[in-house]
C-alpha cells in the first residue's frame, strides 16, 4: 500500500509558489464547495479543477495513479455500500465528491512543503497567542500529525512482514498487538528526540517534557 | 566539563545507575558496558531527558535538572534510531526545524540547513522526502540537525548500532572531525582506539575508567 497523502513533491508551478497559507485556505473553501454542491455534472466539474490542477504542477501521471490506486479501492467499497443501502445516484455523489476532495489535499501535499504550512498556520494563529494558545506547537501539531501518516504505514508494513515471516495467519490481534507496541515505542522515542531538540523549551520552562524513557 | 556528582537513578524498585562519579573533560569519552548496565540512562541525564534521583549532573556548571533548557542548547544528542528523530518530510526541513525560535528568517534558516546538509556529505538532499534516504544517510540525518545548533557537547547514543560497517565508519569518521566534546555510547568497541577515555560500566556502576585500550581490555574480561 503505497501513501494515501503523497510526499512534497519540488517545483517551480504557480501552483508551488502560492503561499502556503492562502492555498490552505483555498483548499478548505474547494472542500466546503465540494460539500455543498450535489448535482453528479457540478462535482464533474470540480474533478475537472483538480485535474486541470495536477497538470499545472506537472505532477508525473504515474505518481497520481499509484497514489489514487488505494483510493480508488477505497471508493470501490463506498460505492458498493451506498448503491446498496441509498441508490446508485447517491453512491455517484458520495464517491464524487471523495475522490475530488482527496484529489485536492493530494495535489495540496504535493506542491506545498510542510514548512511552509506550518509557518502559515503559526502566522495565523498568532493573534490567538494572547488567549493562551501557542502557535509554534499547534504549527509543530500540523507538521507531526502529516509526518506520522508516513511514520505509522511503514510501521505498518514491517508488522505485516514480521507476521508473514513466521506463519501466514491472519489473526487480527497478531497485526494489531506487535502494531501498537512499535507505534507506542516510536511515540516514545520521538518524545524524547523532540525534547531533545528543545521542543518545550522555548516556552522558558525547565520542566522535563517527559522523561518517559526506558532507556538502559 | 561535564561533572556525575553521585548520580544514581532507578525506575521503581530498579536501581539502574548508582554512585556515578566523573569528571569529564576530554574531547572524546566514550561509554561502553552490557545491555542494562545504565550507560543510556547516564547518557541521558547529561541533557536532562532523565533526571538523577539521586546526585546531580553539572555541564559546565549549569544542573540540567534546573537549567534544563539552558543545558539542551548545548548538548545536542543523536538516538540509535534515526527514525523516530526525523520529524519533518523533507531533510531540508528537518534541519530547519531545528532553527525555529532562533529568531531567524525563514531564507536564513533554509540556507543554513542546506550549509549544514552540505558540509556532511547530504549536498542535493534539502527537498528529499527524509523517510526514504537510507539508515546512513538519515543517521547524517540527525547529525546535520543536531551541528546546524553548534552545541558545545555532542552525546550520541548508540548511533551506529542500526548501520552497517561502512556507514558505521563513516559516521564515526565525522565525528572524529567535530570540534565539539564527544560523548558515545557504543557497543562497536572497535571504534574507540583513538579516544581520549573510556569509562566501563556495570549494573550501575563504574567499573573502569581509563584510556581505551586498558579499558576495553577490562571490558571484555568482565563480559568474558
Amino acid at each position: 500500500m503505497s501513501h494515501v497523502i503523497g510526499l512534497y513533491q519540488p517545483g517551480r508551478s504557480p501552483l508551488h509558489r502560492l503561499p502556503a497559507g492562502w492555498k490552505f485556505l483555498g483548499l478548505l473553501v474547494f472542500a466546503a464547495l465540494v460539500v455543498v454542491f450535489d448535482r453528479p455534472w457540478q462535482l464533474a466539474g470540480f474533478a475537472g479543477v483538480v485535474c486541470a490542477g495536477y497538470a499545472v504542477a506537472r505532477i508525473r501521471p504515474g505518481l497520481v495513479l499509484r497514489t489514487m490506486r488505494t483510493v480508488l479501492v477505497l471508493l470501490g467499497v463506498v460505492f458498493a455500500l451506498q448503491w446498496w443501502l441509498l441508490g446508485v445516484e447517491s453512491a455517484v455523489v458520495v464517491c464524487l465528491r471523495l475522490l475530488v476532495a482527496i484529489g485536492a489535499a493530494n495535489l495540496f501535499t504535493l506542491t506545498t512543503r510542510v514548512d511552509d504550512l506550518v509557518a502559515a498556520i503559526e502566522r495565523a494563529a498568532s493573534p490567538l497567542r494572547r488567549l493562551g494558545v501557542r502557535p509554534e506547537m499547534l504549527g509543530l501539531l500540523v507538521g507531526l500529525t502529516i509526518q506520522a501518516v508516513g511514520a505509522l504505514s511503514v510501521i505498518a508494513r514491517q508488522t505485516r512482514e514480521a507476521q508473514r515471516a513466521r506463519d501466514a495467519s491472519r489473526s487480527v490481534a497478531a497485526f494489531a498487538v506487535p502494531f501498537l507496541i512499535r507505534t507506542l515505542r516510536h511515540a516514545d522515542e520521538l518524545g524524547e528526540a523532540l525534547a531533545a531538540r528543545g521542543v518545550g523549551d522555548e516556552s522558558g520552562s525547565d520542566a522535563v517534557p517527559s522523561p518517559a524513557s526506558r532507556a538502559e | 566539563m561535564i561533572e556525575f556528582d553521585g548520580v544514581g537513578h532507578s525506575y521503581g524498585e530498579h536501581a539502574v545507575l548508582d554512585d556515578v562519579r566523573l569528571r569529564l573533560d576530554e574531547r572524546r569519552v566514550a561509554f561502553v558496558g552490557a545491555n542494562g548496565s545504565g550507560k543510556s540512562t547516564l547518557a541521558r541525564t547529561i541533557n536532562g531527558l532523565v533526571l538523577p534521583s539521586s546526585g546531580r549532573v553539572l555541564v559546565d556548571g549549569s544542573d540540567p535538572a534546573k537549567a534544563g533548557n539552558r543545558v539542551r542548547s548545548r548538548v545536542g544528542f543523536v538516538f540509535t534510531n534515526p527514525d523516530s528523530q526525523i520529524v519533518m518530510p523533507t531533510a531540508g526541513e528537518d534541519v530547519a526545524f531545528s532553527l525555529r525560535g532562533k529568531g531567524l528568517s525563514k531564507a536564513e534558516r533554509e540556507r543554513r540547513a542546506a550549509e549544514a546538509l552540505a558540509e556532511h556529505g547530504l549536498a542535493g538532499y534539502a527537498d528529499h522526502p527524509a523517510q526514504q534516504l537510507s539508515g546512513g544517510q538519515k543517521q547524517l540525518l540527525a547529525l546535520c540537525a543536531m551541528l546546524v545548533l553548534e552545541p558545545d557537547v555532542l552525546v550520541c547514543d548508540e548511533p551506529t548500532t542500526l548501520l552497517d560497517l561502512r556507514n558505521k565508519r563513516r559516521f564515526v569518521e565525522r565525528l572524529r572531525g567535530l570540534e565539539q566534546q564527544i560523548v558515545l555510547v557504543t557497543h562497536d568497541l572497535e571504534l574507540l582506539d583513538d579516544f581520549d577515555r573510556v569509562v566501563v560500566l556495570d549494573e550501575g556502576r563504574v567499573v573502569a575508567d581509563d584510556e581505551p585500550r586498558a579499558a576495553l581490555r577490562y571490558y571484555r574480561e568482565l563480559v568474558a
